[in-house]
């Protein structure tokens, strides 16, 4: 379906990412308005509840914010985006040296590799 | 908002059913909370169908051994669950404005002008003949009906049995954005790889006995499979 999720991994989490993703990358910006669970759930193509267990798990880290009835809206506060966006690269770099451990490439060759 | 204040919609203890000496359900005892979505997969011919009939009233529980919201299944219940059959429910030369009638007539929370919209957003025609659609059509039709009813517990029956793939995106986006809040849905169906995402919890049926049954999530996190996974094992 359309955000290609994997069934084996937990949905909220690959949710989390992705939008998390989507705040990195600027899709959505600093106070932008997000769509509402029900639109999200719908976008994504997964069950509202898991969707909603998303949503608050990004409020949790302070990516996202909610103000009562008006929705959830993309934190302004751009040094805990800054923040999200290191601890991603950080992520995808180990990812990277798991990944040359894995041919038995050592450190040093995969650092020269970059 | 949807997963507090947990409680029992569909409460099912010792249930069991026989056509005449063959056991079709044997001993099924489970739940669906409030605001949950949940599977029932099985092979053809391990109960599911006779199941769902139990609940909606199509054979009879004499045991009582069926309590939707609390009460036994009766015109109580049938007032509250949405259900959609494993064939489709129409036929023939009727135009759709007569489904929308009858449903109007049949069901009072039944929403008219919500399923005027979803079908229109569909780009399906209301004098347009239900024997000229295909097969797809009509079954999204379908859905759209049952899903504008305001039920606090849907019931699919294989929604998505002879439809392209596209249809079946579409049949379970109109699931997800119609179904009322606070209401569950139970969706039997051979298609567990589209619906998998879509599952809040799934149960297994085979030969009449539930042989699986677990929060889909919490078994991707413990053992990071796929329900799709956790069925080949159980019935390859």
């Amino acid at each position: 379906m359309s955000w290609n999720l994997d069934s084996d991994r937990p949905i909220f989490l690959q949710i989390v990412e992705r939008i998390e993703s989507d705040i990195v990358s600027g899709k959505y910006l600093p106070g932008d308005k997000l769509p509402s669970v029900r639109e999200l759930a719908v976008e994504a193509a997964v069950n509202p509840n898991t969707m909603q267990k998303a949503c608050t798990e990004l409020e949790r880290i302070g990516l996202v914010y909610s103000q009562r009835t008006n929705g959830r809206f993309v934190t302004e506060d751009k040094k805990q985006i800054d923040r999200i966006r290191k601890e991603m690269a950080k992520r995808t770099a180990q990812e990277y040296l798991r990944k040359m451990k894995e041919m038995g490439i050592d450190r040093d060759e995969a650092m020269r590799l970059l | 908002m949807r997963g507090e204040n947990m409680s029992i919609i569909l409460e099912c203890n010792n249930l069991s059913h026989k056509y005449g000496k063959k056991t079709a359900l044997d001993d099924i005892s489970f739940s669906i909370e409030t605001g949950k979505v949940v599977g029932l997969f099985g092979p053809n011919g391990s109960g599911k169908t006779t199941l769902i009939k139990k609940i909606v009233g199509l054979l009879l529980d004499d045991k009582q051994s069926v309590k939707i919201d609390g009460k036994p299944v009766g015109e109580t219940t049938k007032a509250i669950v949405s259900y959609s059959p494993d064939r489709l429910a129409f036929k023939g030369n009727r135009k759709i404005s007569y489904l929308l009638d009858f449903y109007e007539l049949m069901y009072d929370d039944f929403d008219r002008a919500h399923a005027e919209e979803v079908l229109a957003g569909q780009g399906i025609q209301k004098d347009e003949c239900i024997g000229k659609l295909s097969k797809g059509t009509c079954e999204k039709i379908q859905i759209i009906l049952v899903m504008s009813r305001k039920a606090k517990l849907y019931i699919l029956d294989e929604p998505f049995s002879g439809i392209d793939p596209v249809a079946r995106e579409t049949v379970i986006r109109i699931m997800l954005q119609n179904m009322s809040e606070e209401a569950s849905l139970l969706l039997s169906t051979h298609h567990i790889q589209e619906t998998e995402q879509i599952i809040d919890d799934a149960i297994f049926l085979k030969e009449g006995k539930i042989v699986f049954q677990k929060s889909v999530e919490e078994m991707r996190e413990e053992s990071s499979r796929s329900l799709n996974d956790a069925y080949m094992e159980v019935f390859r």
